[in-house]
């Protein structure tokens, strides 16, 4: 594990950057996992190399916010700055969501719902090899829509893989709407704890809590959940929970705005 | 043809660790002998091929081959998403085995046909698609295929003790077996409907119609330079296969006949209607589908060009 702390600051504001010179969208889903993102990669994630076969394996779920995992795979120095720039280039390995050929990118997403699969799988196989290595998946709260995720929760729940964590990006905002208004999710603590999982509450914005989460999901016998409460757009204010952000790039004045803001929290 | 399979596939995971075999709760009768003999690498993983395909993934990317059984419309169809953004976009080595072709499922209705599985599995690019013609064939397939590199689907047989001699239990993926020497047409044949098209060739070669029958046992890719070969010695080709006429073999044979410029009439034995809800044995759907000998060698002898 790396010792050198990702700041999530740090990653708003390659994310907003990035998100301005490629004048793309989804910036309030990556700004939602920011302090997510940065505890897995500063405190969590075991990646000695990105190719190393014992590393913890980690699946974004929620593909649409692979730009926050890109600004965190630059700060780790597994992607160049060069590659950064490159975001939603022509030619260039980081679109809108993550491929696997990209360094640091275990598993393709961008469809939701096949993420806790494929990490059950990889918990699967490092029982298997008798490996300690763990997986991790990140999911968004509305991801939970899909039947499939189900599917996966029953069956890791079943072979008791504790070697799995999810975490739940619990923004309560999905494509069109309130997640409480399109299909309500909760109680998704009780939800996940029926299904046989060891759910941890944490507030989804406070590293310290996350990191504590993250420490309490290693023990016990069963997979984990962390439910992150969380804000999209978090620490822009014009884009926090507002529905639009899900899509529209932004304007000169609205960067600045949002790169000010930004830049006041570190 | 599955039990056969299935023992093959205990042999070959006696010498490779990496073969783990998970079940969608199907494979009664079939797959003891891998769960009692691999208690460690058996998992049956519910009613839940969309996540059997997510496992399957997961599994490939530290290195295993692990294989996924169910029916073959549910193993195909259900999880196809799955199966396209795990295996296929990632090029793992996963494999998709597919019981019952066609009418097998008999009696079990329209839910339980798979007249669309290998054809809408083929327009994955890297889905290698094996469809065997009798047992000993499958068991050559499987360890011919079962480590090389991508997906894999098998579509495979329920029907036991196939067995066709011409044939001699050769599989290559680049080949087009002939198993029936003939100079006036072209029977090209694919699973385990191979037997009725065989039976429909002896016929019309007891009328003086006599047509060589080949047998096609991989897709995507297919015998492409063999299968050019043959269509480039004859008038006539037919098509036989337990599927939906378009999209499997005949739809691929046609393409090369388009692609090449190849002077062959091409008529293609499928299904070619939207079944109807009757029920009955397999022997009776094939009929009433137009796809039993008798069907095929009436397709042959009436079509054009002959």
């Amino acid at each position: 594990m790396s010792s050198q702390k990702i700041n999530p600051a740090s990653l708003r504001r390659i994310i907003l950057e990035e998100s301005k010179r490629a004048h793309v969208g989804h910036i309030a889903s990556a700004l939602s996992v920011t302090e997510i993102i940065s505890v897995l990669y500063s405190d969590v994630l075991h990646i000695a190399r990105p190719d190393d076969p014992e590393r913890d394996r980690f699946v974004l779920s929620k593909g649409h916010a692979a730009l926050a995992l890109y600004a965190a795979l630059t700060l780790k120095g597994f992607l160049t700055l060069e590659d950064l720039h490159s975001y939603c280039g022509d030619g260039s390995l980081l679109g809108v969501h993550p491929e696997r050929d990209l360094v640091g990118v275990d598993f393709t997403t961008g469809s939701l719902g096949h993420g806790l699969s494929f990490a059950a799988g990889a918990a699967l196989a490092a029982r298997l090899d008798g490996s300690p290595r763990r997986t991790y998946a990140l999911l968004s709260d509305a991801e939970c829509n899909e039947g499939a995720v189900w599917e996966a929760a029953m069956f890791a729940a079943h072979h008791r893989l504790c070697n799995l964590t999810a975490v739940i990006d619990c923004n309560g905002q999905q494509a069109l709407g309130k997640t409480a208004d399109v299909l309500q999710m909760e109680p998704q603590t009780e939800r996940w704890q029926s299904f046989g999982w060891r759910p941890i509450e944490v507030d989804g914005h406070d590293p310290v809590a996350l990191q504590a989460a993250f420490a309490e999901a290693v023990r016990g016998e069963t997979p984990s959940v962390v439910l992150a409460r969380t804000s999209a757009g978090k620490g822009v204010s014009f884009m926090e929970d507002k529905v639009e952000w899900h899509y529209l790039p932004m304007t000169d004045e609205q960067y600045a705005s949002a790169l000010n803001e930004v830049a006041a929290d570190r | 043809m599955r039990r056969y399979f299935a023992r093959a596939l205990e042999d070959i995971a006696r010498d490779d660790p990496r073969v783990v075999l998970l079940t969608a709760d199907l494979g009664f009768g079939v797959l003891e002998g891998f769960a009692r003999d691999f208690p460690d690498r058996f998992f049956n993983v519910g009613v839940a091929e969309a996540n059997m395909a997510g496992l399957a993934t997961g599994l490939a990317e530290a290195g295993y081959i692990p294989f996924m059984y169910s029916i073959a419309t549910f193993a195909a169809l259900r999880p196809y998403e799955q199966l396209r953004n795990g295996p296929g976009l990632h090029h793992f080595p996963a494999r998709l085995v597919g019981v019952g072709g066609g009418f097998e499922y008999g009696t079990n209705g329209l839910t339980h046909a798979a007249l669309e599985d290998y054809g809408v599995l083929r327009l994955q690019p890297a889905m290698q698609i094996v469809v065997p013609a009798d047992d000993a064939q499958a068991a050559n397939a499987l360890h011919t295929t079962y480590d090389m590199p991508g997906p894999v689907y098998y579509r495979i047989s329920k029907r036991e003790g196939l067995h066709i001699p011409a044939l001699g239990g050769r599989f290559h993926p680049d080949r087009a077996e002939c198993i029936l020497d003939g100079e006036d047409a072209l029977i090209l044949s694919i699973g385990a409907i191979t037997d009725e098209a065989l039976a429909a060739a002896e016929l019309l070669h007891d009328e003086g119609i006599r047509p060589t029958v080949a047998v096609v046992s991989s897709l995507n890719p297919g015998p492409n330079e063999d299968l050019k070969a043959l269509l480039t010695r004859f008038p006539v080709a037919l098509t036989v296969e337990a599927h939906y006429a378009s999209g499997g073999l005949g739809s691929v044979v046609a393409e090369l006949i388009a692609d090449n410029g190849i002077g062959c009439r091409l008529h293609r034995c499928g299904v070619s209607d939207a079944p109807d809800a009757l029920s009955g044995s397999e022997t009776y759907l094939n009929n009433r589908h137009g796809i039993d000998r008798t069907s095929i060698a009436r397709t042959l002898r009436e079509s054009p060009g002959l």
